[in-house]
């Protein structure tokens, strides 16, 4: 059966768009191909999740228009949590489409560091933005959600690290959403050169209950060889939006990217987060928490794809699910021929809170090449009640003793967060989450 | 004086009975050991007093100071003063040791009473010195890799900072090696004195050497058949059980299976 999908913008309405933001010719050529493309291409097929009746296409209005903010003291008490605003020195707000406040400090602008939304990459940085943009890691084509993206992106980072350029401290973005109109179609592209390693840490963070738009989010992290790339991100969505997100690394020899996600939406989700291990002795962490609750459905699915020799690939999922949400972990190591040496690891692990929650594990192994190390662990379980009659025979309520439990269960991915302000935030979600 | 009052009582699991009418009082100041052969039902009295889960109370009393115990939640028995050192203890990842010990010690005492972080450090550095544990353990999660040896410790290092009125000890004597048996020996015998009982459940008389019994009771087919004083465990460690059973005329006929 094909669902007859409702685009809401025309070719010309992108290429006007794409023209009244004096963007360069190719990328409103970009816009304007993929929205024929969106058209044509059919929707992704996320395992063991139909999603032929979600919407993810139809949305109020395609940019709302957001006040920018001249100081932090102008923003929520909910935001200023995230954010140490004193001691950071590198942040970017954008407020639903619009960029809202920069702040980079004069030592990375002297190494050469470039930190700015995208758009404005797109103007100033031109060469640099289309030699990345959807060309290693992401591809315009590869379904409709892709080229929808391409067409209607309005919002995202660039960051670029220029070859042997350490930088020390983390870089933070804090995507704000509090129009419930607002749509979200943000690019983030992080590029980092030779020998290079950088630390980039995100929030999606609602401050409206309730969305009528649509997340179409991709997030692509190129790294060069011997390059080191740490991307965290917490996501807390609103529910309402039909949320597809896709992160993609693009690891080049000898270079190590290390995700560390928090996965909080209260959105219906499709996440596939892949790692390609392109270079010889590449490396890719992945670290995934998810809190599902109420009727929300997810699909995880985390893949490394191995084609150096010598790579190496871990991929860590913990899950909380409660009420009757439902949500499908896929996990894929893939080695393919010739990447010998190889070593693919894999565990999920799923916490169930209640009766009518859902979730699978799926782990799956995919190996075409015979000298290579792989294994995984996969599990699905309720709170044991001995470990709870253990902390409650001390003293413990009960509900102290599930949030101990809860909050162990998920702390190997937690802890790995590199800004302790977005540490302790995620920390607040899980536990709003699984009061 | 606190004083635990057990009569009558009588606990399934899966719906085959375990405990078949057990009476036993003990106050505070006073050390009872309980012995007795495999499978009698003793671990089985340790986890029904605490309100494991799996357990089922289907007659008979259990107060403290004429409260019901057996009303009570789990949490509400350690509120009451009661503490289970336990024979296999839970781990609990994520969790650190001091994190968790800090909590159990405020989770009795009243909102904006709780234990300042430097008493508590102090207190915790004291025990565990005097324990012989490592400082390190302190930071690690709740038992996690821990060896059988150190967890026994571990619960003993909980019992001296939560300090209970009673303490009941399941086989906390199993597994350790004579070095660690005397550290854990010593740490109840610190803790011995006014304000404080004790339950030792075990099967062998060599704990009793380090913790001498104020009062020894032998458990048989879910029953206490025999009370006595030290010299009872003694005996019991020169000639066996059969005795006893021929004393009383107790058969061999169901020997329970020992719930870990």
């Amino acid at each position: 059966m094909t669902v007859e999908t409702k685009l809401a913008l025309s070719a010309t309405e992108v290429r006007s768009f794409s023209q009244n933001n004096n963007e360069p010719a190719w990328f409103g050529s970009l816009r304007a191909e993929a929205i024929e493309k969106a058209t044509e291409l059919p929707m992704p097929t996320p395992d063991k999740t139909n999603i032929t009746k979600w919407n993810f296409t139809e949305f109020p209005q395609h940019t709302v228009e957001s006040a920018t903010f001249s100081s932090l003291d102008e923003l929520s008490a909910e935001v200023k949590e995230i954010i140490d605003i004193e001691g950071q020195e590198n942040l970017y707000i954008q407020r639903n489409n619009t960029a809202a406040f920069l702040k980079i400090s004069d030592e990375l602008k002297a190494q050469g560091v470039i930190f700015t939304d995208i758009l404005t990459a797109v103007r100033e940085h031109s060469d640099l933005v289309q030699k990345y943009y959807m060309t290693d890691a992401v591809k315009v084509d590869e379904h409709k959600l892709t080229a929808y993206h391409a067409a209607l992106v309005n919002g995202g980072v660039f960051l670029y690290v220029p070859k042997n350029v350490v930088v020390e401290k983390p870089l933070q973005v804090v995507f704000l959403h509090d129009n419930a109109d607002a749509s979200l179609f943000n690019h983030v592209l992080v590029v980092a050169d030779s020998n290079s390693a950088v630390t980039y840490v995100q929030t999606y963070v609602s401050t409206v209950e309730q969305s009528n738009g649509q997340a179409n989010l991709i997030e692509e992290v190129i790294a060069l060889d011997n390059a080191q790339v740490t991307f965290g991100s917490v996501d807390v969505l609103a529910k309402g939006f039909t949320t597809y997100v896709n992160r993609r690394g693009h690891v080049k020899r000898d270079a190590k990217v290390d995700w560390a996600l928090g996965l909080m939406n209260d959105s219906d989700t499709i996440s596939e987060s892949i790692t390609h291990l392109v270079g010889d002795g590449s490396l890719a962490n992945t670290k995934i928490v998810v809190v599902g609750r109420g009727e929300q459905k997810q699909n995880f699915t985390t893949e490394i794809r191995h084609w150096g020799k010598n790579s190496e690939g871990f991929i860590l999922k913990h899950g909380v699910m409660k009420d009757s949400a439902q949500t499908i972990f896929n996990g894929i190591g893939k080695i393919e021929h010739g990447a010998s040496k190889s070593n693919a690891v894999q565990e999920s692990r799923v916490l169930m809170l209640s009766e009518g929650a859902r979730g699978d594990a799926n782990p799956i192994l995919l190996i075409d090449e015979d000298d290579v190390m792989a294994g995984h662990a996969a599990s699905v379980g309720r709170v044991d009640p001995l470990q709870l009659f253990y902390l409650m025979s001390r003293g413990l309520s009960k509900a102290e003793a599930e949030r101990l439990v809860i909050h162990g269960f998920l702390a190997p991915v937690v802890t790995n967060l590199p800004i302790e302000s977005v540490k302790n935030q995620l920390t607040k979600v899980i536990e709003g989450k699984v009061r | 004086m606190s004083t635990l009052v057990i009569k009558d009582l009588h606990v399934s699991i899966e719906d085959k009975e375990i405990l078949k009418g057990l009476n036993l009082t003990i106050n505070t100041n006073e050390i009872h050991a309980i012995m007795g052969p495999n499978g009698t039902g003793k671990s089985t009295l340790a986890s029904a007093i605490m309100g494991h889960p799996k357990y089922e109370v289907t007659q008979g009393t259990i107060e403290i100071d004429g409260e019901n115990v057996l009303e009570m939640e789990v949490d509400e028995r350690a509120q009451a003063g009661l503490f289970l050192a336990m024979q296999y203890p839970s781990e609990i990842s994520g969790v650190t040791n001091a994190d968790f010990i800090r909590s159990a010690i405020n989770a009795r005492r009243e909102e904006g009473d709780e234990i300042s972080l430097m008493k508590f450090i102090r207190e915790l550095d004291k025990s565990m010195d005097f324990l012989e544990m490592d400082q390190e353990m302190a930071q690690r999660y709740l038992n996690e890799g821990f060896s059988g040896g150190e967890k026994k410790r571990n619960e003993i290092l909980q019992l001296m900072m939560i300090k209970p009125k009673f303490a009941i000890l399941d086989e906390i004597d199993s597994g350790l090696d004579i070095d660690a048996l005397k550290v854990v020996a010593k740490g109840i015998n610190e803790m011995r004195g006014e304000g404080f009982g004790c339950i030792a459940i075990t099967h062998y008389q060599r704990l009793l050497n380090y913790i001498t019994p104020d009062h020894v009771h032998v458990m048989m087919q879910g029953r206490v058949v025999k009370s006595g004083g030290p010299e009872l465990a003694q005996r019991l460690e020169a000639e066996g059980y059969d005795w006893i059973k021929q004393e009383l005329g107790i058969e061999d006929t169901d020997a329970v299976t020992e719930e870990a």
